[in-house]
């Protein structure tokens, strides 16, 4: 039977952030883009919790894990609400076409 | 009323700025109001009164003092070199001072009144008035001043007032000309005096001449030697030369007759061109042997060669204006044989009879239509009966005849020279005066018959001829009487009577140092206090006695010359027993030489114009091609250098600059790729940027 241990759970969360990241960069629509961040915020609360739990850090870990995951909702909440106003401007919420940051 | 000094000096300031009210107030508002030269002939009537009060009151009260009122003007304090300065202004109230001041206000005024006859009908008639006003306040101011800085201010005043009343009548070449040369010979003399001053200035530091006396006569000289004194003498007699016309700068006074006439009596014949004379009666005190002597020696010239000069002349206003060069050149040489007080008493009796004979010849001038050739004239004696006998009365004077004051004052002059040649052996001076009163005689006389007797040689101007109204004939008639001798001494043959001499000109102290007198001028201390304690002997006895003894010789001497000069002129001119022209043609050199003036003003002309002229061309050339051409030399060695430094911007710097910009482009050009505006692949620039960092810094 294997032991599960760390790393693991490290695993675990670097795969998630990878897929994360290629949800970001490829993904046309930007909700998937937001979908993709979320993936990543929560790879990183992975970490969090598993450090606390074979580290010696008593709750801290929890904590700011919990603290991530509001932070996503708040965060979710805002970007909701630009991708909404994109749509009102562009009609579109393709993220390959919205390029006028170049000018 | 007790009467105090501070009240002379309240009377003498009066008298000194009341003029120059005049003189701005007639200056201002002339050409609107037209009575206004009443005001300044009125002011001039005042300022007559004050002075004749101030003459009484001082003569009288305070005839031994001398009242001095001073205030300090600028304190320079420490200056470095100059130790400390203080510059006072003030007033002097002498003998001498108060009957100048009386002189110059009897003048002035008659000369004042006269004019209101003959300028009539100018278009500048108020103007004219004015400036006369302004040229009696700087006369004043000339003789009231104690210090050299006023007299050099009010010296340049009427050399200003000299200058525009000469050039009253502009519009005409000739008139404007004089009036420059006038003013430009005086600048030359005024050069010398400037000089002179500095000298003292910056020796004594201060301006008073009371106090440079007194320094002086404790024996700090200039330069610290009785050459730098004599130095001083010459420099300051200088500025006399340039004032009084002396030879040699004596060409201006002719031309200056091209001026109004009356002009010529009160500036160019009685009052300023005295001022060189009284300047030299200031500063005797300080006057060595050495300038004393060259002092006199320019006298003399100026009394032969003027004299010799007027005897042919045919202008009646160039015989007086010569003539009045030969009477100051008496007076200067009267200074320069040490007869202080008779230079003194010629300058006030020349005054009035000068005054008189312009005033008559400005009588017969506006009576003949300016007409000023005495060629043209000829028995006007029964048509101007008051012309006349005046100009008879001052012209007897002039050539010094018993009875009038001329000649207890030229009488006194030359027996200054005769004491002085018995004194010292030099009998040039007493025999220049002795050839001059015979030649003045002479002009004189020709003057008047050629003027008055015989028979009219113009006629239709003739006709035309009557007597002049009374604001004309009164001034003469005042003038002729001043010219008799009783006013001046109720002996009319022994100058020395006069009260005048006696009791209220006196010779001032000298401060020259005993070893640079003459030798007759020496004090001496132990005869003092012998004869008297309280008086004290300036000349020494041998010079009183030697005047003394000179006294009878001279007195015949100069009035048979004198009648003699007269004959001379009736035979030649009345009687004509002998033909002038014959006689002219005969003396050819002699007359040519005389009737061209000594060929002064072409000399002049041939030396110092030409000469001016031909340095100016020089300098001009100079500046043309010399300063002209390393001006435009080193502008255009400037231009290339701009030039060079222009190519080395357009191509150097800008050269750097432009590259710097390219090489941006450049770079720009190349980063521009990876800005594409899309979130994605920026956020892959930075994942990948991130990956080989900790790759690097793992």
């Amino acid at each position: 039977m294997i032991h599960i241990g760390l790393n693991h759970y490290l695993i675990v969360s670097s795969l998630l952030f990878s897929l994360g990241i290629f949800a970001v960069i490829t993904r046309k629509n930007a909700i998937m883009v937001l979908m993709g961040i979320e993936l990543i915020l929560n790879s990183a609360n992975i970490n969090f919790v598993a450090f606390a739990r074979y580290g010696n850090f008593g709750l801290t870990g929890q904590l700011t894990a919990l603290f991530v995951i509001i932070l996503a909702a708040a965060e979710a909440a805002i970007a909701m609400a630009i991708v909404l106003n994109i749509y009102k401007m562009f009609t579109n919420i393709n993220v390959d076409e919205i390029d006028t940051l170049k000018d | 009323m007790h009467i105090t000094e501070s009240l002379l000096v309240k009377i003498a300031l009066v008298t000194l700025f009341l003029p120059l009210i005049g003189f701005i107030v007639t200056l201002l508002f002339g050409k609107r109001i037209k009575w206004l030269y009443w005001f300044e002939n009125s002011i001039l009537i005042i300022i007559f009164s004050l002075s004749a009060v101030l003459a009484y009151l001082k003569l009288t009260n305070f005839t031994d003092q001398t009242i001095i009122s001073e205030f300090q003007w600028i304190n320079l304090g420490n200056v470095p070199f100059l130790k400390t300065i203080t510059i006072e202004l003030g007033i002097m109230l002498d003998n001498v001072t108060v009957i100048m001041v009386l002189a110059v206000t009897i003048v002035s005024m008659v000369v004042h009144i006269f004019s209101i006859g003959y300028m009539k009908g100018d278009k500048r008639y108020n103007r004219y008035f004015s400036y006369l006003g302004l040229f009696t306040f700087s006369m004043l101011g000339i003789v009231l001043t104690h210090n050299l800085l006023m007299m050099y201010i009010f010296w340049e005043l009427v050399g200003i007032s000299s200058y525009l009343l000469i050039g009253f009548w502009y519009e005409k070449k000739t008139v404007s000309d004089a009036a420059k040369k006038a003013f430009l010979v005086n600048r030359i003399g005024d050069i010398g005096m400037f000089l002179g001053i500095l000298i003292l200035v910056t020796t004594f530091n201060t301006f008073s001449f009371d106090k440079i006396f007194y320094q002086i006569s404790l024996g700090n000289l200039p330069f610290g030697t009785e050459f730098g004194l004599t130095l001083v003498g010459v420099l300051l007699f200088c500025g006399a030369i340039g004032k009084s016309a002396q030879f040699p700068l004596h060409v201006w006074l002719p031309d200056a007759m091209e001026g109004p006439t009356p002009v010529s009596a009160l500036i160019h014949a009685a009052t300023m061109v005295a001022a060189g004379v009284y300047f030299l009666i200031r500063i005797f005190p300080i006057l060595s042997g050495d300038a004393l002597l060259i002092i006199a020696i320019i006298g003399a010239l100026s009394a032969f060669i003027p004299a010799t000069i007027a005897v042919t002349q045919n202008d009646i206003k160039k015989v007086l204006a010569y003539s009045t060069i030969s009477q100051l050149g008496y007076m200067v040489m009267a200074i320069g044989v040490g007869a202080y007080t008779f230079a003194f008493f010629h300058l006030i009796t020349h005054a009035f009879f000068k005054a008189c004979l312009f005033l008559g010849s400005g009588s017969v001038i506006n009576a003949m239509h300016h007409e000023q050739d005495m060629r043209n004239m000829g028995g006007l004696r029964k048509k101007m009966p008051i012309t006349y006998v005046t100009f008879l009365i001052a012209s007897l004077a002039l050539s010094g005849i018993p009875l009038t004051s001329g000649f207890l004052s030229k009488d006194g002059i030359l027996v200054g020279t005769f004491a002085f040649g018995s004194l010292t052996g030099n009998w040039w001076f007493a025999a220049t005066g002795f050839l001059v009163a015979f030649l003045t005689a002479f002009y004189m006389f020709r003057a008047i018959i050629l003027t008055f007797h015989g028979k009219p040689r113009d006629k239709k101007k003739y006709e035309k001829v009557k007597e002049s109204s009374f604001v004309m004939a009164m001034p003469l008639v005042v003038l002729s009487i001043l010219s008799l001798s009783f006013w001046y001494s109720l002996n009319p043959f022994n100058p020395e009577e006069s009260k005048l001499l006696s009791n209220w000109v006196k010779p001032p102290e000298i401060s020259v140092p005993q070893s640079a007198r003459y030798d007759f001028m020496k004090t001496e201390t132990e005869k003092v206090n012998e004869v008297n304690l309280k008086e004290e002997i300036i000349y020494s006895s041998a010079y009183t006695e030697a005047i003394h003894h000179a006294h009878y010789p001279t007195l015949f001497t100069s009035a048979t010359l004198a009648f003699l000069g007269i004959l001379f002129a009736f035979i030649l001119y009345q009687w004509k027993f002998i033909d002038p022209d014959k006689l002219a043609n005969k003396l050819k050199p002699v007359y040519l030489l005389s009737f061209n003036k000594w060929y002064f003003d072409e000399i002049y002309y041939a030396t110092f114009v030409a000469g001016t002229i031909g340095l100016s061309r020089v300098i001009n050339f100079f500046d043309n091609k010399i300063v002209d051409g390393i001006v435009n030399g080193s502008a255009s060695v400037t231009r290339y250098l701009s030039a060079f430094t222009g190519k080395f911007d357009n191509i150097v710097v800008d050269g750097f600059v432009n590259m710097t910009a390219y090489l941006s482009g450049l770079l720009g050009l190349f980063f521009r790729r990876f800005q594409t505006g899309k979130v994605q692949s920026y956020l892959m620039f930075v994942i990948f940027s991130i990956i080989i960092l900790l790759y690097i810094f793992k």
